[in-house]
């Protein structure tokens, strides 16, 4: 069997060995953490180490840590949590945050993706009602990173609580809750190498939050519903393990450089900005991205088209859009992404395919090449 | 059975508390384990194999998980567990409908989410109506009919209550709701894999499912949503649109695996697991009242799932012989509120008196439970029931024949 060359790792990376073996112990152990035996304390023994593991990659307290089933459901938990009811967002967030608030009013970037801090100040200048802004660490389509310190200071002068989405720059890039200043902070398991099914929403002491799923007291009434212990204990095995990853950089910035050798025109979305070391949003010029997907499956290289939640759809990324990429030029896009277990040789692989069909597309018509010849 | 020796080493209680979560089935966890591993995939990814696999596991245990409740694969929608479902059902119906119809209607002996679900929506300005129980834990389907008013849209009523096991009587209050065009949701937790539940026969709107009160894994559950007639309902956690927009987010596919194994196992084993689970029931009674007096369960015995028994042990404080017990792993009452020490609000419901909801222990069967571990614990509860009671005076008094109700206790 050919081994595959996995890079989309920011749709979902491989759960690490050290979150599986934290996974196992805990499936084997069972017990209900809000039981008061034995059986159900050892249980509560498991989350509150996790809890230790999380909050330290973030800084933060124990208590300042809020498990809920994903990414998706802490930028949920946030934004109707925080009790504000105007909302500012940047117009690149994921659709967690973006549909979770559509009456919120929605902030600019520019051409590499970055938000307009001066449409920020103005849009927060605009009314005494004390808002909630809410701007991702680094984006999942193109790996941008935001200026979050400075969001945060224009945020706080004018009265402003700041949500943070760093479920893609967690593992990463530093996500410290105080080193970034913000109140809430968005994490997600299966983004950092833990288990899908489990996330955190980091809350500071002094940020206020009204739960949203009611029942038990759980998370100390802050998320109601029995713990998924063996998840928490496997977010918190990768939680460890997130605090010093490789810089993926090189290989990234080599694979950039040979895509761009190989076609000239090829252009990388959101270059001029800092980005993070594993994300790279490229264009084959003329070849829609589906057919790169596609081509590059059957060649055994995994990539996506934009976000695996919505790359069942065939409609143009609204990230490029924002950041006035013709729809055009943003439908032959792809994404790759790395992660911890990216060696040189998946790279090479990506290049010899990408390579392949591109000299193919360039020396006949994409719409009569001949499948088999496509396969080979 | 190997496996099962396994799950519980010889130092560990027994553990008798199968309401509040189940062992996983060893079955289950190898179903889930490709998962974790080489079948890593975003089922959400269409783009490679990695993502199609994924999506091969989620469908094949969406429809396991359909074919325990007699619905379609479509109907139902994957959750992090029991509480969002109960929380999505009941206020993604409640708030859809709002326009037209406001009152929601559901017991007061049902779980804290549906109840805190409940009171949210009250303060939203929904009017709802708790129904009380009977003695025996049972709704009165006369009081449920009463309460249907032109502006009720829903009720809400457990298939099997968490703490006494008493199992309502569905299919009567299915035939009311679709009588009265109002819909039927049920938290089934408790009860799913363990009863038969037919959502066509028992006219079930919404049926809310937990992975691991059946043997499956935490954080991953169900809810059943009716299509024909179709059931509408507000999301509460939006993004990318999975789960045909009722519920977004990456689904866990090893958590998914999971649940439809455990689901497809249950199915399987449930005639002959009830039989065995009666037998360990009627043991554990009969074993208790051979040797002690002055005990009484609480809720219908008959209309209860096999794998459960309430005992109140009068004149005995329940914490306190729960600290003897310390080999036997049970609980006074729901997981979730066991960190107080307010009698349960389900026996209350059911009239029994603060003294004797303070005496009572929830004891809990199930798969792994064996004979051995059942007469064991027979004789631990004996002997230290029998202990305390030697040193309380009002059993003492009762000894002696004086009324304990009639002393009239001096303040101090």
């Amino acid at each position: 069997m050919r081994p595959i060359a996995y890079l989309d790792h920011n749709a979902t990376s491989p759960l690490r060995p050290a979150a599986f073996d934290a996974m196992a112990e805990a499936l084997r152990m069972g017990g209900n953490p809000s039981s008061v035996h034995a059986s159900g304390r050892r249980a509560r023994a498991t989350v509150d180490k996790a809890r230790r593991e999380v909050a330290s990659l973030c800084g933060a307290a124990s208590s300042e840590v809020v498990f809920t089933s994903g990414g998706t459901e802490a930028n949920n938990l946030a934004l109707s949590g925080a009790g504000r009811r105007r909302v500012l967002v940047s117009a690149v967030e994921h659709d967690s945050v973006r549909r979770a608030v559509p009456h919120a009013e929605v902030l600019p970037v520019d051409g590499d993706g970055v938000l307009d801090l001066a449409a920020l100040e103005r849009a927060l200048a605009t009314s005494a009602e004390p808002a909630l802004v809410s701007v991702m660490l680094a984006n999942n389509e193109t790996g941008v990173l935001q200026p979050i310190r400075e969001v945060v200071r224009l945020a706080q002068s004018a009265g402003a609580l700041v949500h943070c989405d760093a479920v893609q720059g967690a593992g990463k890039v530093p996500v410290g809750l105080r080193d970034l200043g913000v109140d809430y902070l968005s994490l997600s398991a299966h983004k950092i190498g833990g288990p899908t099914g489990v996330g955190a929403l980091m809350v500071r002491k002094s940020a206020p939050l009204s739960s949203a799923l009611r029942g038990g007291g759980q998370e100390s009434n802050r998320r109601a519903g029995t713990e998924n212990v063996a998840g928490i204990a496997g977010f918190g095995a990768a939680a460890v393990l997130a605090a010093s990853t490789p810089d993926l950089a090189g290989l990234r910035d080599g694979l950039e450089f040979s895509l761009v050798q190989i076609a000239p025109p090829a252009a990388v979305f959101g270059a001029g900005a800092p980005r993070l070391s594993n994300t790279s949003c490229i264009s084959m010029p003329g070849v829609p991205a589906e057919t790169q997907v596609v081509a590059l499956d059957l060649a055994d290289v995994c990539i996506s088209a934009g976000a695996a939640c919505s790359s069942g759809r065939v409609k143009p990324s609204s990230v490029l859009e924002a950041m006035g990429v013709p729809a055009t030029e943003a439908a032959c896009a792809i994404r790759v992404s790395l992660g911890w277990n990216t060696k040189a040789a998946d790279i090479e692989c990506l290049i010899a395919a990408w390579k392949d069909l591109y000299l193919r597309v360039k020396h006949s018509d994409i719409s009569r090449a001949d499948p088999q010849a496509r396969a080979a | 059975m190997t496996a099962i020796t396994q799950i519980r080493r010889n130092d560990q209680p027994i553990y008798l508390d199968y309401q509040a979560t189940t062992p996983m089935d060893p079955r289950v966890l190898e179903a889930m384990m490709p998962y974790f591993t080489h079948k890593f995939g975003n089922s959400g990814s269409r783009s490679h194999a990695y993502g199609w696999e994924a999506e091969e596991g989620t469908e094949k245990a969406r429809a396991q998980v359909a074919k325990l409740i007699g619905a379609d694969e479509k109907e139902v929608i994957f959750t992090s567990g029991a509480t969002e479902s109960n929380n999505l059902a009941i206020r993604g119906v409640a708030e859809f409908y709002k326009d037209r119809k406001n009152h929601i209607i559901t017991t007061v002996t049902e779980h804290k989410c549906v109840l805190d679900t409940c009171r949210h929506l009250e303060q939203q300005g929904f009017e709802v109506t708790y129904l009380p129980v009977r003695q025996d834990g049972l709704l009165d389907l006369d009081v449920l009919r009463a309460a249907i008013t032109d502006k009720t849209v829903l009720v809400s009523v457990m298939a099997v209550n968490n703490e006494i096991g008493v199992i309502q009587p569905l299919a009567e209050i299915g035939k009311i709701c679709r009588e009265k065009k109002v819909f039927f949701h049920t938290d089934a937790a408790q009860a799913a894999g363990k009863i038969p539940l037919d959502v066509e026969a028992l006219n079930i709107d919404l049926m809310s499912i937990s992975g691991h009160k059946i043997y499956g894994p935490k954080g991953i559950g169900a809810l059943y949503v009716r299509r024909k007639p179709r059931v509408r309902l507000v999301p509460m956690i939006v993004g990318g649109g999975q789960e045909r927009g009722f519920r977004s987010g990456t689904l866990p596919t090893p958590l998914c695996v999971g649940l439809g194994e455990a689901a497809e196992i249950c199915m399987k084993e449930m005639e002959a697991e009830a039989k065995r689970l009666k037998k360990l029931q009627e043991r554990m009674l009969n074993g208790l009242r051979a040797k002690l007096t002055d005990i009484v369960v609480n809720g219908d015995l008959e209309q209860r799932i096999p794998g459960n028994l309430n005992i109140s042990f009068a004149y005995v404080e329940g914490e306190s012989l729960m600290m003897g017990i310390k080999n036997l792993a049970v609980s006074s009452g729901s997981a979730c509120t066991s960190a107080s020490l307010e009698p349960s609000y389900v026996l209350r419901a059911l009239g029994v008196e603060e003294e004797m909801a303070h005496t009572s222990l929830r004891i809990g069967l199930g798969r792994f439970t064996t004979e051995h571990e059942v007469d064991t614990a027979v004789d631990e509860l004996v002997r230290h029931v029998n202990k305390l009671r030697e040193m309380s005076p009002l059993w003492e008094m009762a000894q002696e024949g004086i009324d304990i109700k009639s002393i009239e206790w001096a303040a101090h």
